[in-house]
């Protein structure tokens, strides 16, 4: 990996949901505005041609994390920077734009990602339209449109002839090489795939991912990886990130998280995948559930589960300091 | 940019003839699937070949007054005692054919009820898009004059347009505003259902994947509403429209019956039926009666067919 040139830097990244009652109701009830922090202060960069993967439980805020990165949802603090550019920034419209196209996302529902009545031909060729193949000003021809379909579809291991059909009439593994084809159309240099196998078959997720790993190759892409199934972070991830209610945890390289998760949730989830390690140590299931984002827990957020915590766990908001966000840790480091 | 507006390239047309498209859908199967439905389809394909072709089957023109004589006024159907022979469902109180004013009055009914049910449906899906794609304040301003819309009835809009009418345009142009004032008030008074309709798939549809796609890509929103949200809540628009095109022409037929509508010399159906239940009890009762046959028939088909629509169209029944 190419260490000095990070090609994603998210900053303190923090997205707030406003939750309450209609206005109305909440004046009668005389309830106060209740609010929901999905992602709180995300630090984290993306280094060109890396997979970064992204785990955590559902409702942690990866997929939120996600659409903040590539700009479908407003962050309510910190920033995003693609190679230096605020995507939200008030500069230079047409660098935005530029960058903006080497940009796409890879979603995590095949049947409900391609619109039901358009031919697959259109969908691809939508983004070649809208950018233009080459770069800067109109799109290409209607010929070289048609031939750089064909390609596309070949490339992702679909027949030309696809082109004329309409998605209902493809699988679902089908379904995501053509949501696969239109993000490459755009000739991205990153992609954001919020759980792209995990709407697919098990037979299937090896096809598809393979696919993600040789266009990686092919294309020198970058991935944002978003998953809750540590097998396929293991498979694609250079580096992994590990979330927990809103809040990153841990960062490392994948080989060693998994062999020395620093963070105790990071040792739970690793604990309680089966025969993934096959190393015989015994499973323990991860107790208790998340809490309620809308009420988080004081201190550690993690404290509630962890069987760890000591007192300060309690009190006290571990900073993300070397990677990792628990005072153990830090504790561990500084003896 | 005027290639993103560009037309769907070669390579994405169908392959297919549309008659071998057609052929082989699910909606012709289910259509020849009922023998009600096949019955609606005859008579409202029959009543809309007669309305159109009027001017080259009807026996006599009604609106030419040298062909209409008073001497002929009145006359019973042929196939009646008395009848005259030139006269197949007799004439009216001016000497017309009630043949030849069916047919014209069925085009002009017809006119009146497709141009309101545009008329209404694009301002519905307009506003209805619109308002499910902004939310927040738009969506609850339109919605709030949605509501109010619905508290006027067809009538009392046709009657305000048509006093309103009455008091800016000089007399010999009011009759040419009429068919103005029903479209206006018909469509005013049909949209909000499709407002309500479109904006409540629109709500669907615009979290859904594809669109976020479509937005990650740039598109502007007025095109992603257009060409990728506007064709996903189209179905249920086609089924109101076909039974609103149905109560259109009731309406339409209601108004001119209570005088708002067309003037006698211009007469739909409605016009047709107000004129006859003048002469119901004198004993003239063919010419309130074929109007309102026909009337009937062309409603009920097509209300049938409307509904066929709905069920055919309704993923949950098949």
């Amino acid at each position: 990996m190419n260490a000095a040139d990070p090609i994603v830097e998210v900053h303190g990244l923090r997205r707030v949901f406003d939750v309450s009652a209609p206005f109305l109701s909440r004046l009668i009830a005389r309830e106060p505005r209740r609010t929901l922090t999905a992602v709180d202060g995300a630090d984290f960069t993306i280094l060109r041609g890396e997979t970064f993967g992204l785990v955590g439980e559902s409702g942690s805020g990866k997929s939120t994390l996600a659409r903040m990165v590539v700009g479908l949802l407003e962050a309510s603090q910190g920033r995003v920077l693609i190679e230096g550019v605020d995507l939200a920034g008030t500069g230079d419209k047409a660098a935005r734009r530029a960058i903006r196209r080497r940009i796409q996302m890879i979603f995590q529902d095949p049947y409900a990602s391609l619109n039901p009545r358009w031919r697959v031909g259109d969908i691809i060729a939508e983004p070649i339209r809208a950018f233009g193949a080459g770069g800067a000003g109109a799109g290409p021809g209607k010929r070289a449109t048609v031939a750089r379909v064909g390609e596309l579809l070949e490339l992702v291991g679909l027949h030309p002839a696809d082109g004329r059909k309409f998605p209902h009439e493809f699988s679902g593994g089908q379904r995501q090489r053509i949501a696969i084809a239109r993000a490459i159309a755009a000739q991205p240099d990153f992609i954001v795939c919020d759980e792209p196998t995990s709407a697919l078959d098990v037979s299937i997720q090896a096809q598809i991912l393979n696919l993600m790993r040789d266009l990686q190759d092919r294309l020198g892409l970058t991935y944002l990886l978003i998953t809750h199934n540590l097998a396929v972070v293991r498979f694609m991830a250079s580096r992994v990130g590990v979330m927990y209610l809103g809040r990153l945890v841990e960062i490392g390289e994948t080989e060693a998280l998994f062999a020395r998760p620093r963070h105790p949730y990071t040792r739970m989830l690793l604990d309680a995948v089966p025969d993934l390690m096959m190393s015989g140590r015994p499973r323990t299931p991860i107790g208790g559930e998340p809490p309620n984002p809308i009420d988080p827990p004081p201190g550690c957020p993690f404290h509630p589960r962890c069987p760890q915590a000591i007192a300060i766990c309690r009190t006290e908001r571990p900073a993300f300091i070397d990677n990792v966000a628990c005072h153990l840790a830090h504790d561990e480091r500084q003896n | 940019m005027s290639e993103i507006a560009a037309e769907p390239e070669g390579a994405s047309r169908p392959n297919r003839t549309f008659i071998a498209r057609l052929k082989d859908s699910d909606l012709l199967a289910s259509f020849l699937s009922s023998k009600v439905t096949v019955a609606a389809g005859a008579v409202t394909i029959i009543l809309f070949l007669a309305a159109l072709l009027a001017p080259w089957i009807a026996p006599t023109d009604p609106f030419n007054p040298a062909t209409n004589f008073l001497s002929d006024s009145l006359d019973p159907p042929s196939f009646i005692a008395g009848g005259d022979p030139r006269f197949l469902l007799g004439t009216d109180d001016q000497g017309r054919d009630m043949l030849s004013a069916i047919l014209y009055g069925l085009r002009v009914s017809l006119a009146i009820g497709f141009c309101g049910v545009a008329l209404g449906g694009a301002i519905g899906v307009g506003l209805g898009l619109i308002s499910g794609y902004a939310g927040g304040w738009t969506d609850s301003i339109l919605m709030r004059i949605a509501d109010v819309q619905l508290t006027f009835p067809a009538i009392l809009i046709a009657l305000l347009l048509d006093g309103v009418a009455h008091a800016m345009l000089k007399a010999q142009s009011r009759d040419e505003s009429a068919f103005a004032v029903l479209v206006v008030s018909i469509g005013l008074s049909f949209w909000v259902q499709y407002a309500r309709t479109v904006r409540a798939s629109t709500m669907v549809e615009k979290n859904r994947d594809y669109v976020l796609a479509a937005r990650l890509i740039g598109l502007s929103h007025a095109r992603i509403l257009i060409s990728h949200i506007l064709p996903n809540v189209m179905g249920p628009v086609m089924v109101i429209a076909t039974i609103n095109l149905a109560l259109a022409i009731i309406t339409e037929a209601t108004l001119s019956f209570l005088g708002v509508g067309l003037p006698p010399t211009e007469p739909s159906l409605g016009t047709l039926i107000r004129i006859g239940q003048n002469y119901l009890f004198s004993g003239e009762w063919w010419i309130v009666a074929f109007p309102s046959l026909t009337l009937a028939a062309l409603v009920l088909a097509v209300n049938l067919l409307g509904d066929w629509l709905r069920d055919a169209l309704n993923p949950r029944l098949k």
